[in-house]
This record gives C-alpha cells, sequence and structure tokens, in this order.
C-alpha cells in the first residue's frame, strides 16, 4: 500500500466519528521506483492531507517532508516534487497494520494489502 | 497503446481457479474490459493521468487495463482475499503499480479524489440489489466519472435510479456487449450463455470529488 491510497482511506467502523487519518504500524516498508511525473504531482497536491501524509511518512521512517503544508509555490521545486514523489507513490507499507485512530482497531496489512473487512458488530 | 494489443495483453491474465458463486464472480473477458477502458481513454479522456478505482476488480482485469492505459493510479478494491491475490500476482507479471485494498464496497469509507471508477459489478441476481449498491457507491466516490456493466434487461431501472437516488448527472448507455458466461458454476447446465449487457458512463453531479 503506497501512502497515496493511505491517504484517501479512513477507519470504517459503524459508529467512528472521525477514521481519519489511519496510523501506521510498520513491520516492512519496500521501495519501489516509479517514473517521475511532474504534472500528476501538481495535479493531486491540492487534494492530498498534508498532516495526514508528514505523519505517514515519518512512521514509514522518511522525515524530509516539511511539517507545514507547503505553498504551492513549491511546487516549481524539482527538490520538493521528487520528495513529494518519493512519499507518495515509491514507499510501500508491505507488512504492518493501519490503525483506527479513534477506536485503536487494527486493520491488518499483509503482502501489501490492507484489509479493512468490518466484523459483525462493526457494521 | 492500440485496441488489440490491450485485448491481447489482457487476455494472457490468470482467471480464477475456484470462483466463488456467492460473489457471483465471472471473470470480466478482455474484449469487453478492453473495450471498455479504451472507450473511456479514447472518446472521454477518464483514463490517462487520473486517479482510477476497480471495484470489485476481481483477478483485477480493469484496473490492469486501466494502467496500461496510463492511468496515474490505480486503486483496486474487492472484498475476496483470493480474488486480491490473484489480482496482485496479475498486476506484477506485468509490472503495473497497482494499489490493492481488501474490502466491502458497501462499507467503504473513502476521503476523496479519485476520478474514475471502473466496475464490473456482480449483477445482484445471487444477492439482489448489490448491483445497486455497487453503483451507488461508485458516484459518490468518483469526481468525473463511472463505467459500469449491467444487465440490459436492467436497463430502465439503472438508469432511473442513477439518475434519481444516486446523483448521478447523466446516465448513458454506450454500447450493448455480449457477456460470454462460462460453465464456471455446476448450476450452468448450458456451456456457455451469451447474456446481453450494457456498458454504461455515469456523470456524477458534484465535480467535487470530496469523499463520503
Amino acid at each position: 500500500m503506497r501512502l497515496l491510497t493511505h491517504n484517501m482511506l479512513s477507519s470504517n467502523i459503524k459508529g467512528v466519528a472521525n477514521g481519519f487519518p489511519l496510523l501506521i504500524e510498520v513491520e516492512k516498508v519496500i521501495e519501489k521506483q516509479v517514473d517521475f511525473n511532474p504534472d500528476f504531482l501538481k495535479n493531486i497536491f491540492p487534494k492530498i492531507e498534508w498532516q495526514a501524509l508528514v505523519q505517514a511518512s515519518r512512521s514509514m521512517g522518511y522525515a524530509e517532508l516539511p511539517e507545514e503544508s507547503p505553498e504551492s509555490s513549491m511546487l516549481d521545486s524539482d527538490d520538493f516534487l521528487m520528495k513529494f514523489h518519493h512519499v507518495l507513490l515509491e514507499l510501500h507499507l508491505e507488512e504492518g497494520a493501519l490503525v483506527c485512530p479513534e477506536t485503536g482497531r487494527k486493520f491488518p496489512v499483509n503482502k501489501g494489502i490492507p484489509n479493512m473487512l468490518l466484523h459483525e458488530d462493526e457494521v | 497503446m492500440k485496441l488489440k494489443q490491450l485485448e491481447s495483453v489482457l487476455g494472457d491474465l490468470e482467471q480464477f481457479s475456484n470462483p466463488k458463486v456467492e460473489l457471483e464472480q465471472y471473470p470480466t473477458g478482455p474484449h469487453i474490459a478492453s473495450r471498455m477502458l479504451y472507450t473511456a481513454e479514447n472518446s472521454f479522456g477518464d483514463v490517462s493521468n487520473k486517479v482510477v478505482a476497480d471495484f470489485g476488480c476481481g483477478c483485477g482485469t480493469l484496473g490492469a487495463a486501466a494502467t496500461l492505459l496510463g492511468a496515474d493510479q490505480v486503486i483496486a478494491i474487492d472484498i475476496d482475499s483470493d480474488s486480491l491475490e490473484l489480482a496482485s500476482e496479475n498486476a506484477a507479471d506485468l509490472e503495473l503499480d497497482i494499489d490493492f485494498v481488501q474490502c466491502d464496497i458497501r462499507n467503504l469509507e473513502w476521503r476523496g479524489h479519485v476520478d474514475t471508477v471502473v466496475m464490473n459489478p456482480p449483477f445482484g441476481t445471487r444477492k439482489k440489489g448489490v448491483d445497486m449498491d455497487f453503483l451507488s457507491m461508485a458516484l459518490k466516490v468518483a469526481s468525473q466519472a463511472v463505467y459500469s456493466l449491467h444487465k440490459t434487461s436492467t436497463r430502465e431501472h439503472v438508469k432511473k435510479a442513477a439518475l434519481r437516488d444516486f446523483n448521478a448527472s447523466s446516465a448513458e448507455v454506450l454500447c450493448e456487449l455480449r457477456y460470454d458466461v462460462p460453465q464456471l458454476y455446476k448450476f450452468h447446465k448450458k456451456k456457455e450463455v451469451d447474456i446481453a449487457v450494457d456498458l454504461w458512463r455515469f456523470v456524477p453531479k458534484r465535480n467535487l470529488g470530496r469523499g463520503i
């Protein structure tokens, strides 16, 4: 699971008011190289919840994104775009868990696939 | 990529070896899948440089097609772990970057920014209404368009539900296709059945893609 997907997923347990962002428990992170596409990054940037991305990237052991949501002028900086690209598309949570911020319920991640299935009493 | 080339690549994907009848797992054949995504890309520009979600991805054919046609990110969702395993192997074989999530579409919580949803949902013959659950969720998630297959016999119902209940601003049948249902399950008496399905394009009303 890449952090772009993490940035969209939310805890779906019944009764949870604020299930976003899911916390990340890491067992194994892998990196896969992806072609750099600045247009895509510029397009997706305004739609990203920055704090959630920064928090997620730190859990994954990457601390080079600025804490504060960057100005859109940062998108002219290749250095920034490369970091954004790396965090969003190249880091994969291969094994671990996503944790509901409200209830602490863990959604396991195996072979890179988060399991968001609910138990009967959570629907 | 040309249509024929796309169809041929999709034809090499591994299909279900033990399909589950309760989930109405029927593979989306390469003929239909290639035409669906090719139309989405070439007639409407809904695939390349977009974020695409494949709902009920099964062995991952539609998601793979979207990736091959230049989608920037593809997220494929299915309830069934066997399907997801197969789909991720298929993606790895083709060296495609697809993100998989195991989830019941009906319980999906989504913060947004998916442009296009593509899906071949269960037709609701085993579990009534599940096709409409998929459509309703797809129209909540997509900011740009939803492509879906539904039985031609349900055309009026689909149109009415999409426009009246699910927030679609338009619902258009792009073409009618023949869906070969191979003899997968024991209750299939005939060797192969041909059913008529519609390829739909729906446009959601608010173009914000703010999620659910």
